[in-house]
């Protein structure tokens, strides 16, 4: 095997035959940045980072890297929130930010092709003047890219109607890891074999590099509406939810905030939010004019029900948008009253959200670190901000404890440890709560039938069994692993 | 985000108020997205938050070479990412303070100090950019085609209005605008003059100060700012009602006279109250009754705001209503948030990114085959002229178009 220094040099050459110098950064100062992504309490510094802007200098970077066994992870806007983009120390970072052409959009059919690095809003922005939009509408859409939406399988407001990502695209190019160019999926709504193109969805550049997506477009609803309802308990804004669907109405959106996040969004939006309302629902209502009437009276009904103090009717476009910026910016907008916060993400059955968010509550005395709550509550997507001092000893390990603590609950309340974030390297102990070892190995194997020598973000998503059994997670008997046949990763 | 500045840096004022500012950011990237360097170079180091870890680096003592000054170096100042950052970052003042810690730690190229160094050493001062400009333009044939496209074409001065009204105000003149403008204040003088107003024109203030303060001369800057507060005081106690400017660029720097001179004994409070006098002339316009300036001749216009007017002073939505109200069509313009490129010295320290982001809005602002092009800054009404046939104004000149 080759040293250190060694296998960075030879990589080097390589890479530098490939791109051109400004687009190849090797300088410590230069790679200080891409240290980590939109979870910056993560960090490593990668050997370079490449910036290709054609598919041929993508092949040619991941065949050199293969060659040489050097790890590859691929970056789009480095908005994630779970670590996913997190360097590896022997790696390189493949930035795909170069990538931001529109290629064409197909307005007859409802679909446009992109390269990876073009901006989520971007898209919708495209499709506009035809009267279309793309759903999936993640609250960094302003900046996070479709290529990165592929890998986290992202979703947003509008997917407790329209689905994540996975439901709205229907191809997608990649460079295998020997640098092969393979097209994923069809144009067509079904394409025969095994259905690669959602294996691909949320595999986190564990499996290939996307360079290319065609995404589906939906005709812009032909009316919309939005309430904002204001509780005086967080519980029974979270019943309200419940309350909501069961009346056979799917909102176009759902939101749920509580009172330290309507704080910090009314501060940087002035949505006009009540900042003394213990929480908030913002509902989307869509559909034809007389249809939308109907479904108003029926969630104006069902938020009365709810024992809702207040609620409001968007009266114009502009107002409709106002409501929302604030939700949109409500993460970052955090910033202003705590210097740092750790942003969970999990999902449960939306009838038990009250339920968790008692817990949460009581986790947060016993951690005593507040949290700020502010969540897609339709599809039980929580997002609990956790509010910390990074520049307090041991604040941020408190957090990190009591992220963990959270996703465990949401197991156990028959959810799940991710809603729309992907697992990264955040999530990687809690993945051994949601999934048995037979079920992690399949996920192994998956991934060595892919990129056998692991080379494609190792040491992301999946948890090896060493360190199931590590963390404790595991049930460990008599000093025995359960499966203990089964190879450790 | 969790911050480590070293003790010497901390224990200063700059120190404390970046340590403030990097607590606040949170490392979204939402302000990539808006960010015209990001957009083109497609590298985190050449966007806000990557500048912001560069930052972070050099006052936490990291090794500083001139890479991180480069990247600095190609941020526009055009504070968009403000704009777009919910947490609150003040990225301007950040970069202003780790610009400042660079430059006593490195040293430039010889090429790059001699550029620099003109462009202090003329820009600010009227007469001497005036006999450059004159010289230009009489051997502009001798010139290189990117140099001589920059001189723009001649323009009449345009009539002062001499009318006196009681209501009063004074109007920066400024360095480079008289020069290459000089019809912009005098159409100002004969607009306010229909309101009631008398523009006054006192000679002996000069540059803001922002050409200085842009390339890290702060107290050459801070001279400028005083001499201007000495040259507008005795109107000021004699009754102005408020410093108008007709360059956006200036008029942020002027807003900003408070924070500069907070320190200074002697001018601290004087130019806190200069900065709340100085109002852009969309400001001044928007609250008087100006039915009367509506035009007879309407034409379809494409506005350009400038980054100093709608991310800098945040003044948003004021020209486009006057404009409309006065009958003018207003061509709806993809990517308006963007810079042209101009940026104060940009055009000529950065002309390659520069001019491309300059053809880029003009390529948005002509899309509809626009009349006229306005603007509410200097900077970018030569950087566009030089782009493009249509006639490149200040907007002011549409209240006189009857």
């Amino acid at each position: 095997m080759n040293s250190e220094p060694e296998s960075r040099n030879n990589i080097l050459l390589a890479l530098r035959e490939i791109l051109p110098e400004k687009y190849l950064l090797t300088a410590k100062e230069d790679l200080k940045p891409y240290e980590c992504d939109g979870m910056p309490a993560y960090q490593r510094i990668p050997i370079a980072v490449a910036l290709p802007s054609t598919i041929e200098e993508v092949q040619k970077i991941i065949r050199a890297c293969e060659s040489q066994r050097i790890p590859v992870v691929a970056r789009g806007a480095g908005t994630g929130l779970s670590g996913g983009a997190l360097p590896h120390e022997g790696g390189i970072i493949l930035g795909l930010s170069r990538f931001n052409t529109i290629i064409d959009i197909d307005h007859e059919n409802m679909t446009m092709r992109v390269q990876p690095g073009v901006r989520n809003l971007a898209i919708s922005e495209a499709a506009a003047p035809y009267g279309l939009y793309y759903a999936p509408d993640p609250s960094s859409q302003i900046a996070c890219t479709i290529g990165g939406n592929v890998a986290e399988n992202a979703g947003g407001v509008h997917c407790l109607k329209y689905g994540l990502t996975v439901h709205n695209i229907l191809e997608v190019k990649i460079i295998t890891v020997e640098g092969d160019l393979v097209t994923l999926g069809s144009m067509t709504l079904d394409t025969p074999g095994y259905d690669l193109l959602a294996l691909m969805t949320g595999s986190e550049g564990m499996l290939g590099i996307i360079v290319e997506v065609v995404v589906k477009l939906l005709p812009r609803p032909l009316a919309t509406n939005v309430l904002m309802a204001s509780f005086d308990a967080v519980e029974d804004a979270a019943n309200a939810v419940a309350i909501v669907i069961s009346k056979g109405i799917i909102p176009a959106g759902l939101e749920m905030m509580d009172n330290l996040a309507i704080k910090a969004a009314e501060d940087f939006a002035n949505a006009g939010y009540p900042v003394d309302a213990e929480a908030i629902l913002l509902c989307e209502l869509d559909g034809a004019e007389e249809h939308l009437a109907e479904q108003v009276n029926i969630v104006m009904v069902a938020l009365g029900e709810a024992n809702a103090s207040n609620v409001v009717m968007a009266n114009s476009e502009q107002e409709k948008a106002q409501l929302w910026a604030g939700r949109k910016a409500a993460f970052p907008a955090v910033g202003r009253i705590s210097p740092d916060y750790y942003c969970m993400d999990g999902t449960i059955p939306r009838k038990r959200i009250a339920e968790v968010l008692v817990e949460i509550k009581a986790l947060s005395e016993k951690y005593g670190l507040r949290v700020a709550n502010v969540f897609h509550a339709g599809d039980g997507n929580l997002h609990p901000l956790i509010l910390f001092d990074a520049g307090i000893d041991g604040e941020l390990e408190k957090a990190e404890h009591f992220g963990g603590d959270i996703l465990e609950l949401c197991v156990k309340m028959g959810g799940t440890i991710t809603g729309e974030h992907g697992v990264g390297f955040e999530k990687l102990d809690q993945m051994c709560v949601q999934f048995n070892p037979d079920e992690l190995t399949h996920f192994h194997n998956i991934k060595h039938a892919f990129d056998p020598y692991e080379l494609l973000n190792p040491g992301k998503v999946i948890p090896t069994l060493h360190r199931c059994a590590e963390v404790g997670a595991m049930h460990v008997h008599n000093g025995e692993l359960p499966h203990a046949d089964i190879p450790r990763f | 985000m969790k911050t480590n500045l070293l003790d010497s840096i901390k224990q200063t004022k700059d120190g404390q108020l970046a340590d403030s500012i990097l607590r606040k950011c949170v490392h979204c990237g939402f302000c990539n997205a808006t960010c015209p360097t990001y957009q083109i170079l497609g590298d985190e180091n050449e966007g806000p938050r990557g500048r912001i870890y560069l930052i972070k680096q050099v006052l936490e003592g990291a090794e500083v070479s001139n890479a991180t000054r480069d990247h600095l170096d190609r941020c526009l100042t055009c504070r968009n990412c403000e704009t777009t950052c919910p947490s609150g970052v003040q990225y301007a003042s950040l970069l202003e303070i780790g610009k400042k810690h660079i430059e006593e730690s490195t040293e430039r190229p010889f090429k790059e100090h001699f550029v620099r160094d003109a462009l202090l050493n003329t820009l600010p001062y009227r007469r001497r950019f005036k006999f450059f400009l004159r010289v230009g333009r009489s051997f502009s044939l001798f010139l290189p085609k990117a140099l001589r496209s920059k001189i723009p074409a001649k323009v009449a001065k345009g009539k002062w209005s001499r009318a006196q009204h009681s209501r009063r105000m004074l109007v920066l003149d400024g360095c480079v605008q008289p020069v290459l403008s000089p019809d912009i204040n005098s159409a100002t003088s004969r607009v306010l003059d229909k309101l009631g107003i008398t523009l006054v024109n006192i000679k002996k203030a000069g540059c803001c100060g922002a050409v200085s303060q842009h390339l890290n001369k702060e107290k050459d800057a801070q001279t400028m700012m005083k001499h201007n507060i000495d040259a507008w005081w005795p109107e000021i106690e004699a009754g102005a009602e408020a410093i108008v400017t007709t360059a956006s660029g200036c008029g942020l720097m002027i807003k900003d006279y408070a924070q500069y001179l907070q320190d200074d004994p002697e001018y601290a409070e004087k130019a806190r109250f200069i900065s709340t006098l100085c109002k852009d002339i969309a400001e001044i316009i928007a609250l008087e009754d100006y039915s009367a300036l509506a035009t007879t001749a309407p034409k379809t216009i494409s506005w350009h705001p400038p980054c100093t007017l709608q991310h800098g002073q945040k003044v948003t939505g004021v020209v486009e209503k006057i404009l409309i109200d006065c009958g003018y069509q207003l061509n709806p313009i993809k990517d308006a948030h963007l810079c042209c490129g101009s940026a104060g010295t940009y055009s000529i320290l950065q002309p390659e990114l520069s001019s491309q982001l300059g053809d880029n809005k003009i390529a948005n602002l002509e899309k509809d085959k626009p009349e006229m092009i306005v603007t509410a800054n200097i900077g970018c009404q030569t950087h566009l002229q030089e782009r493009t046939k249509t006639p490149v104004k200040h907007w002011v000149h549409l209240l006189l178009d009857r």
